[in-house]
C-alpha cells in the first residue's frame, strides 16, 4: 500500500500538462442537446486555462449553422437563451463526417498519416493528464457514431491499453453522457483510469429541459449539472473528485451516475479537478545566465542566393471555369465495354440462338 | 413387370451414397481449408525471440579514463603507482594509466589552469565520451589555494595531490586519497548511476533520491528526434515603444554554435516573431518602496496559459516546440521586476517553465527620458537576452545544472554555451534513454501483436521491426565497448525505425467480432448446405448397421 501511495505521489509530481479531447457523435437537428453539451464542458475547460492547441473537439453534426436553427451562428445550453456557448472562439478540429470511429481511435492511439497538421493530433506524453468526454447515443457494450456505426467498449478499452503502452498519458479520466453509459467503461484494464457515467446499465439518460424557441432539447441533465458544479470551479480551487462523483444525485438525474476507480493509483480524494479540467504549469525562476561577450556577426548579403529562391507560385485551377463558360463538353477517352455490358449483351445471343436455333447465325454475320 | 419408378435399385442406392460420401469429403479436405486460409489475416514473421531477448535489457555501459601523471619528485614512485592501479580490478570505467609527455609538461607549466586546459586540447582531441584526468603536484601553481580539482571545458581535468605524495608514504595511503578524488571527477563528468536511472525511468518506476532529481528529470524534453524552438517579442505597447530586435544576427551568432554541437542529438529548426498588444495574464503589483511594478513568483503559473493562446505554433511537424518569449512591458507598468519566494529580486528577470519554455521580462524604460516623444525606438541589447536564453535553453534539453563538490573549479562554458563533457554526459543518457523507449516500444508492440490476434501485420511494419531490432543490438553493442557517437547514431536509428511500426496507420485495423455476429454470419452460409450433407452421412451409417445386423441374424 505504501508503494502504491509514493507511485500515486509520483504521478502528481509528474503532471505537466493536461489535454483534453471532447467528442459528439450525433448528428442531425433533434441531437442538439449533444453538441450542446461537448462545446458546453469545451468552454469551461477553456475557462479554466487549457488552450486550444490542447483541445481535439470532435462535433459531427454543426449546429450553429444548421439550417432549422432559428438562431443562427449560435448554440444555447440553457433555456432563455442565457449562454451562447458557441461564441467566436471555438477551434473544432474534426468536423461534420470526419468524426468517425477510426478516425477516433487514430486520434487516441496516434496512428495517423504523416500529414495531419498538429492541431489534429493527440500530442501527449507521459506526463500528460488526459480527459476524454463521450457524447451520443449508447447501449450496452457500445456508442453510436453518425447513425451508422459503432465503437464497442473493447475497442476502447484495446486502444486506451495501446496508449498505455506507448506512455501517452499519465492519468486519463473518462466522462461519458449516453444512455446505458457504464457499460462502456466496463472493460477497461490499463492502470491510471477514472471513469464517470451518466447511467447504468439498463437505464436511459433523460435530456433536461426543451427550449420553445429553438425547439429541441438543449442540454442532457448529467452534463447540465455537471456544469453548474465546474462553474464554481476556479483555476486555483482544490476540489476533488469525491465531489464530482456526487454531481447530479438519482433525484436530479432519474438515471444514476456511475464512477469507476480501481485502476486509479491515487485515492480520488487527493486528485484535484484541476488536475483535468485545468492547465497546471510548473514555474521556475532562471538563476543563472550565460556571460556573452562576442558581437553580433553580420549576416553577409546574399544576392545569388536570394534571387535563386524566387520561386514562381501559381494558384492551381479550382474550377475549369473555362469549359463551363463556353459549354465545351469533356473529351472521353474512349474505353473498351466494361464487364457488365458484355455479360449482358451475351446473354442477350445466347437467348436468342437458344429460341430460334444456330442456323440462324448465318443470317447475322 | 415393370419396376416402379420410385422403387430404389441397389445401382442407385450405391451411387447416392458415393455421391454423398464424394460431397463429404471435398467440403471437408477442398472446403474446410480454403475457408481458414481465405478468412486469415495476413501476419508477416516479427522476430519474437530476439525481441524478448532485448527485453530483459542489460545494458553495459563503459567509459575511456586515462589517468596522467606530472612528473613528480621520484619517479620510480610514479611507475609502482602505475604498474599497482593497473593490475587492480577493472571497474565501469576503463582506464588507463601513464606518465605525462614532455609536450604535456609545458602546458602543465602555464600560469592559469584555463590556458593550460586550452593547450592541452591542442595537443590531442579525446574522442567522445573519454575523459582525460591529469594529477598534478601540489607544488604546481596552476589551482587557486582551495581548490583541488578543476573541471575544463573539454573532456579534460587537472587533480591535484596533496603534499602527502612524497616519497615514504605507503601506496595504499597515495591511493587512498587518489581514488575517491578520480570518482568524484568521474561523477562529474561522465555518466553516474542516478542519471541512467533517470534515464530508464521510463521502464524502470525509480525511487527519485531528492527533490532536484525529480525537477531534473521533470524538467528536460524527452528524447525527440527533432525540436522546433520559437523566439517570440512581446510588445503590448506599440504606441510607446518600438522595439527592433536584430534575431537573425542573435540566433546566428549566439545560438547556432550550440546547436551545431548539438546536432548529433536532434534536429533544430528555429523561428522567430513578434506579437502586439500581447499582455500578461496577471496584473502586477506595485511596490512603492521599489518605485517598481512586480510579479511574484507564484503569480508566473498563471502567464503562461493566456499567452500561448496567442503564440500559434508551426504547423507541419509534430515536434516538441521550446517557446522562448521576451516580454517588454508597456509604459504604465514599466518597469517590472520578477520577485521569488524571499521578495529578492531575480538578477536574470526570466524565468522557464518545465517541457515549455522560458519567458524573459525586458525593461525599457532606462532607455529615454520623460520627455522623448512617442512612440521611442528601442534597440534591443541582444547579447544579455540570449544570455539568459540559451542558459534556459540549456536546462531545457536536459544539461543538468548540478552544484560541484566542494574543492572542485569547474570552468565557464564556452562561447558555444556547451562544454564537450556536458555534452557527453547528455550523449550517455540520451542514448540510453533511446535505446530503452526504442525496446519499450518494440517490447509492447509484440505483446500487443500477440495479444490482439485479428490485426493484419504487413511486411513494411515487419521490416522495421527487424530493423530496429538490428540497430539497437548494434547500439548495445557499442556502449558496451565505448563508442558513445556510434551508439547514438544506432540508438536513434532504432527508435526512428520503433516509432515507425508502432504507429503505422495500418495497424488500426482491429478486426474484432463479437462471438454472437460470427454465429450471424456463417450459420446462413454453412448450414443449408451442412444440413443435407449430414442428413445423407447419417443414412448411410444407418444402413450400414442395418445391413450388419441383417448378417449377425442370417449367420445365426
Amino acid at each position: 500500500m505504501k508503494i502504491l501511495t509514493l507511485l500515486g505521489l509520483l504521478s502528481a509530481c509528474f503532471l505537466a500538462n493536461s489535454i483534453n479531447i471532447e467528442v459528439c457523435t450525433s448528428r442531425f437537428w433533434f441531437n442538439y442537446r449533444h453538441v450542446a453539451n461537448t462545446l458546453s464542458v469545451y468552454r469551461s475547460v477553456k475557462r479554466l486555462g487549457i488552450p486550444d492547441s490542447h483541445i481535439v473537439l470532435m462535433l459531427a453534426d454543426d449546429m450553429a449553422c444548421n439550417h432549422r436553427n432559428p438562431k443562427p451562428a449560435t448554440v444555447f445550453s440553457h433555456k432563455n437563451m442565457e449562454l451562447n456557448v458557441y461564441g467566436d472562439d471555438v477551434e473544432v478540429d474534426y468536423r461534420g463526417y470526419e468524426v468517425t470511429v477510426e478516425n477516433f481511435l487514430r486520434v487516441l492511439t496516434g496512428r495517423l498519416p504523416p500529414s495531419t497538421p498538429r492541431s489534429k493530433r493527440l500530442l501527449s506524453d507521459d506526463r500528460s493528464n488526459i480527459l476524454i468526454y463521450l457524447t451520443g447515443h449508447g447501449g450496452n457494450g457500445f456508442l453510436k457514431f453518425q447513425d451508422s456505426e459503432e465503437i464497442s467498449n473493447v475497442e476502447l478499452a484495446d486502444a486506451f491499453e495501446q496508449m498505455w503502452q506507448k506512455r501517452r498519458y499519465n492519468e486519463l479520466l473518462f466522462i461519458i453522457d449516453t444512455c446505458q453509459g457504464a457499460s462502456m467503461y466496463e472493460r477497461f484494464y490499463s492502470p491510471n483510469i477514472m471513469a464517470l457515467a451518466s447511467s447504468q446499465v439498463g437505464e436511459d439518460s433523460l435530456s433536461h429541459q426543451p427550449d420553445l424557441a429553438i425547439g429541441v432539447h438543449l442540454m442532457d441533465r448529467y452534463t447540465f449539472y455537471m456544469l453548474e458544479f465546474l462553474e464554481d470551479i476556479h483555476p486555483a480551487s482544490k476540489t476533488n473528485m469525491n465531489d464530482l462523483f456526487k454531481v447530479c444525485p438519482k433525484s436530479q438525474c432519474v438515471s444514476t451516475p456511475g464512477h469507476r476507480t480501481d485502476l486509479f493509483l491515487r485515492d480520488p480524494g487527493s486528485v484535484l479537478i484541476t488536475d483535468f479540467f485545468g492547465s497546471v504549469r510548473k514555474v521556475e525562476l532562471t538563476m543563472d545566465a550565460i556571460n556573452l561577450t562576442d558581437p553580433i556577426k553580420q549576416m553577409e548579403e546574399n544576392p545569388v542566393n536570394g534571387e535563386e529562391q524566387k520561386e514562381v507560385y501559381s494558384y492551381a485551377d479550382q474550377l475549369p471555369v473555362s469549359e463551363i463558360i463556353h459549354q465545351k463538353p469533356k473529351q472521353k477517352d474512349w474505353h473498351p465495354p466494361d464487364g457488365f455490358i458484355l455479360g449482358l449483351w451475351t446473354l442477350i445471343l445466347l437467348v436468342f440462338f437458344k429460341t430460334y436455333g444456330i442456323k440462324h447465325l448465318k443470317h447475322i454475320f | 413387370k415393370s419396376i416402379s419408378p420410385t422403387a430404389v435399385t441397389p445401382l442407385d442406392r450405391r451411387r447416392g451414397q458415393l455421391a454423398a460420401l464424394s460431397i463429404a469429403a471435398v467440403v471437408i479436405i477442398v472446403g474446410v481449408p480454403l475457408w481458414w486460409r481465405t478468412t486469415e489475416t495476413y501476419r508477416a514473421w516479427l522476430p519474437v525471440s530476439q525481441i524478448k531477448d532485448l527485453a530483459k535489457l542489460q545494458l553495459h555501459l563503459s567509459a575511456d579514463v586515462e589517468v596522467v601523471f606530472a612528473r613528480v619528485d621520484g619517479d620510480l614512485l610514479v611507475q609502482f603507482i602505475i604498474l599497482r592501479l593497473q593490475n587492480m580490478k577493472p571497474a565501469r570505467y576503463e582506464t588507463k594509466y601513464r606518465t605525462a609527455t614532455i609536450m604535456e609538461e609545458d602546458a602543465l607549466k602555464k600560469p592559469t589552469a584555463a590556458e593550460a586546459d586550452l593547450s592541452l586540447h591542442m595537443l590531442s582531441e579525446s574522442p567522445c565520451g573519454s575523459l582525460v584526468v591529469y594529477v598534478i603536484p601540489e607544488s604546481s601553481s596552476l589551482l587557486p589555494e582551495d581548490v583541488n580539482v578543476y573541471i575544463g571545458q573539454r573532456r579534460t581535468a587537472l587533480v591535484r595531490i596533496s603534499a602527502q605524495m612524497r616519497v615514504g608514504k605507503t601506496l595504499e595511503q597515495l591511493l587512498a586519497q587518489l581514488e575517491p578524488r578520480i570518482k568524484q571527477v568521474l561523477q562529474v563528468m561522465s555518466f553516474s548511476h542516478t542519471d541512467i536511472t533517470v534515464a530508464l525511468s521510463d521502464r524502470v518506476r525509480f525511487r527519485p533520491g531528492n527533490k532536484e532529481s525529480i525537477a531534473d528529470s521533470m524538467r528536460a524534453f524527452k528524447s525527440s528526434p527533432g525540436y522546433e524552438i520559437t523566439f517570440s517579442l512581446l510588445n503590448p505597447d506599440p504606441k510607446s515603444h518600438q522595439l527592433h530586435w536584430d534575431i537573425e544576427g542573435a540566433v546566428q551568432t549566439y545560438i547556432q554554435p550550440l546547436l551545431t554541437k548539438l546536432s548529433p542529438l536532434a534536429n533544430f529548426s528555429i523561428d522567430s516573431q513578434t506579437l502586439y498588444y500581447t499582455m500578461l495574464g496577471v496584473t502586477p503589483r506595485f511596490d512603492s518602496s521599489l518605485e517598481a511594478y512586480t510579479l511574484n513568483a507564484d503569480s508566473l503559473a498563471h502567464v503562461i496559459n493566456p499567452v500561448e493562446a496567442r503564440l500559434g505554433s508551426n504547423a507541419a511537424s509534430s515536434n516538441p516546440v521550446l517557446n522562448f518569449l521576451l516580454y517588454v512591458p508597456d509604459i504604465r507598468h514599466s518597469p517590472l521586476y520578477i520577485h521569488d519566494h524571499r521578495k529578492q529580486e531575480v538578477p536574470s528577470n526570466a524565468f522557464h517553465s518545465p517541457r515549455w519554455g522560458g519567458i524573459m521580462v525586458y525593461n525599457v524604460n532606462g532607455f529615454y527620458g520623460s520627455e522623448t516623444e512617442f512612440p521611442v525606438h528601442v534597440n534591443i541589447n541582444m547579447a544579455k537576452v540570449m544570455g539568459v536564453f540559451l542558459a534556459q535553453l540549456r536546462l531545457l534539453l536536459g544539461v543538468q545544472s548540478l552544484s560541484p563538490p566542494p574543492g572542485f573549479l569547474v570552468a565557464p562554458c564556452g562561447s558555444t554555451g556547451l562544454a564537450d563533457w556536458e555534452l557527453d554526459r547528455l550523449m550517455w543518457s540520451r542514448s540510453v534513454e533511446n535505446i530503452a523507449t526504442a525496446t519499450t516500444t518494440i517490447t509492447s508492440l509484440a505483446q500487443l501483436l500477440d495479444q490482439i490476434g485479428n490485426i493484419v501485420i504487413n511486411d513494411n511494419i515487419a521490416q522495421q521491426v527487424s530493423s530496429a531490432v538490428t540497430s539497437l543490438q548494434l547500439a548495445m553493442a557499442e556502449l558496451e565497448v565505448g563508442n558513445l557517437g556510434f551508439a547514438l547514431q544506432y540508438s536513434k536509428e532504432a527508435i526512428l525505425a520503433s516509432e515507425k511500426a508502432f504507429f503505422d496507420p495500418s495497424l488500426l485495423h482491429l478486426l474484432y467480432f463479437p462471438d454472437d455476429q460470427k454465429f450471424a454470419i456463417y450459420i446462413p452460409l454453412f448450414l443449408p448446405m451442412c444440413v443435407p450433407i449430414l442428413l445423407s452421412m447419417l443414412k448411410i451409417v444407418s444402413e450400414v448397421r442395418q445391413r450388419r445386423r441383417e448378417k449377425q441374424a442370417k449367420k445365426e
